[in-house]
């Protein structure tokens, strides 16, 4: 593995490509060649799912290496339009008023664009306090001025969560790219991917875990599926998964393995945190079958992330002490 | 791509962009037949929202309704109805001698489809309010054209009473199977099958 690390970037990149779109291309073909069998109904919607989750693998994956050679202000744009289409999301399934109109176009129009404009321009400084600080008080004041006092705190509370997981949470992720490690120019794409990957295995290995596990839920009226251990087989594997990648990282192996353990975690446990909060409107997940709106379900696949993202990125910070 | 195509598709972009405009059919497939989509009305947005949500091959051949009064006031609002959607253009002062339908009639003599919101007004939240009978008039005068019932949801979350500006929410619009005029149906009843085939899409989930 150290061998890999004394790769050129240009070299590295291109391992990477060969990696990610070689298995994508093999998973894919597996899936295919199944799928000339005869199977039963349940089956068959088994692999409906799987499909749909495979196809938006490949979706994710393409635009991710668009965004990279593009370099990163695309990148960042990218994650920024993500962040529009997860909130739309989110605020669909919350039961919004009238007074909350102006509420909203502030998070949408001047709040979630001025946060990517400060993580472009890197203002690592404004950017962490932006919505924490400023925003936390400028929503309740625009909502307060729409004159409805009725559930007041619980709508106010409602869009500043939708901020803070969709346009904070998700900022934080392209804000990767433009930190300045030692040793790591130009290298910041490798971060995101990194994590986005480990945040992934985390969830996909906690989900076959669940499945084979059977064990009692920690939780029944928020998860039926979520219990420890399977929560910890899938941060056990985004840490072997982010050992194994240790060469594409500013870390050293075992850094490493810690900063996959506190990202694959933080991201399954914030996956969880939003169960509670689509329990809580009523809905099993935000897109398919039981929306009403017709959500593409695209807020299920991206919170994981928006919850690793902060935590994963003030780690590392904190860890070089920048 | 002529300039009202364009505008037409940076339309329609927009507006999926903020609602989803997402088209679910249930009972008819989306398909090039001549048919009069009818319709809850909540919202200025709903006809851009329903235009949005038809496939696009669909967009092209159904047409909006607009009071010529006010969509021909100002250049630009003739030039979009006109261009972009096609609308028939209807008078809203009533003379005794023009039949308000006639623009209608005549649309529809010419093959093509309509969007029409029958309460005749905007409602607000609860039930759709009782049907203008324009709606059986057509049905009676038009009786092989499909008659498709639509619901259009969540879509006075996006623009409240009095707001401009759209709030990113996600809408759909649910159609549903065609309704026909049966033999010596009254005209009230007809009008109250219709409006419950409308409310009956708010609950459709699968």
């Amino acid at each position: 593995m150290g061998a890999l690390r004394n790769l050129s970037v240009s070299q590295q990149i291109g391992l990477l490509f060969v990696a990610l779109f070689g298995v994508l291309v093999i998973v894919t073909a597996i899936a295919f060649s199944r799928t000339l069998r005869d199977r039963t109904d349940e089956q068959l919607l088994a692999h409906e799912q799987f499909k749909r989750d495979l196809r938006a693998i490949w979706i994710g994956a393409v635009l991710f290496w668009v965004a990279w050679i593009a370099g990163g202000i695309v990148s960042t744009l990218l994650f920024g339009v993500v962040s529009f289409l997860a909130l739309r999301e989110f605020v669909t399934l919350t039961h919004t008023v009238r007074g909350d109109h102006r509420s909203l176009l502030l998070a949408f129009f001047a709040v979630l664009p001025l946060q990517y404009v400060i993580v472009a321009t890197e203002h690592f400084d404004v950017f962490t306090v932006f919505i924490p600080v400023y925003v936390f008080l400028a929503i309740p004041v625009i909502s307060a001025l729409g004159n409805d006092p009725k559930r007041f705190l619980e709508r106010t509370a409602k869009i500043q969560w939708g901020i803070m997981v969709c346009v904070y949470g998700m900022s934080h992720a392209p804000a990767l790219l433009l930190l300045d490690l030692p040793d790591y120019r130009d290298r910041g794409a490798f971060l995101v991917l990194y994590l986005v990957l480990v945040v992934a295995v985390a969830q996909i290995a906690q989900e076959s875990a669940t499945r084979r596990l059977r064990r009692r839920p920690a939780a029944r009226a928020i998860s039926r599926s979520f219990s420890w251990r399977a929560w910890g087989l899938g941060v056990l594997a985004a840490g072997f998964v982010g050992t194994a990648l240790y060469w594409a990282t500013p870390f050293k192996p075992i850094p490493a393995l810690v900063a996959a353990l506190v990202a694959g975690g933080s991201g399954t446990l914030g996956e969880f945190v939003m169960k509670g909060i689509k329990r809580d409107a009523g809905v099993r997940s935000w897109g398919g079958k039981a929306s009403v709106t017709g959500a593409v379900g695209l807020l299920d696949r991206v919170a994981p992330l928006c919850f690793a993202a902060p935590v994963f990125f003030h780690s590392v910070r904190w860890y070089f002490g920048l | 791509m002529t300039l009202p195509e364009a505008g037409g598709l940076l339309l329609a972009t927009i507006a999926r962009l903020i609602t989803g405009a997402q088209g679910h059919w249930y009972g008819a497939p989306p398909k090039a037949e001549q048919r009069i989509y009818f319709a809850n009305h909540q919202s200025h947005f709903d006809w851009v929202l329903i235009w949005a949500a038809l496939p696009r091959d669909l967009r092209a051949i159904t047409r909006p309704i607009a009071a010529r009064d006010y969509w021909t006031s100002s250049k630009l609002k003739h030039w979009i109805t006109r261009e972009i959607f096609n609308a028939v253009y209807v008078s809203r002062q009533r003379t005794d001698d023009e039949d308000p339908l006639e623009p209608l009639m005549e649309a529809l003599r010419h093959g093509d489809s309509l969007v029409i919101f029958p309460e005749g007004t905007r409602g607000n939240k609860g039930d759709p309010a009782a049907f203008k009978a324009g709606l059986y008039h057509l049905a009676e005068a038009f009786p092989d054209v499909q008659l498709i019932p639509a619901w259009i949801d969540n879509v006075q979350r996006v623009m409240p009473k009095g707001e401009v500006v759209p709030v990113p929410i996600l809408c759909s619009v649910t159609f549903g199977a065609p309704l026909t005029l049966q033999p010596a149906e009254d005209k009230r009843a007809f009008l109250e099958r219709a409006r419950q085939a409308v409310i009956a899409l708010r609950s459709v989930r699968t």
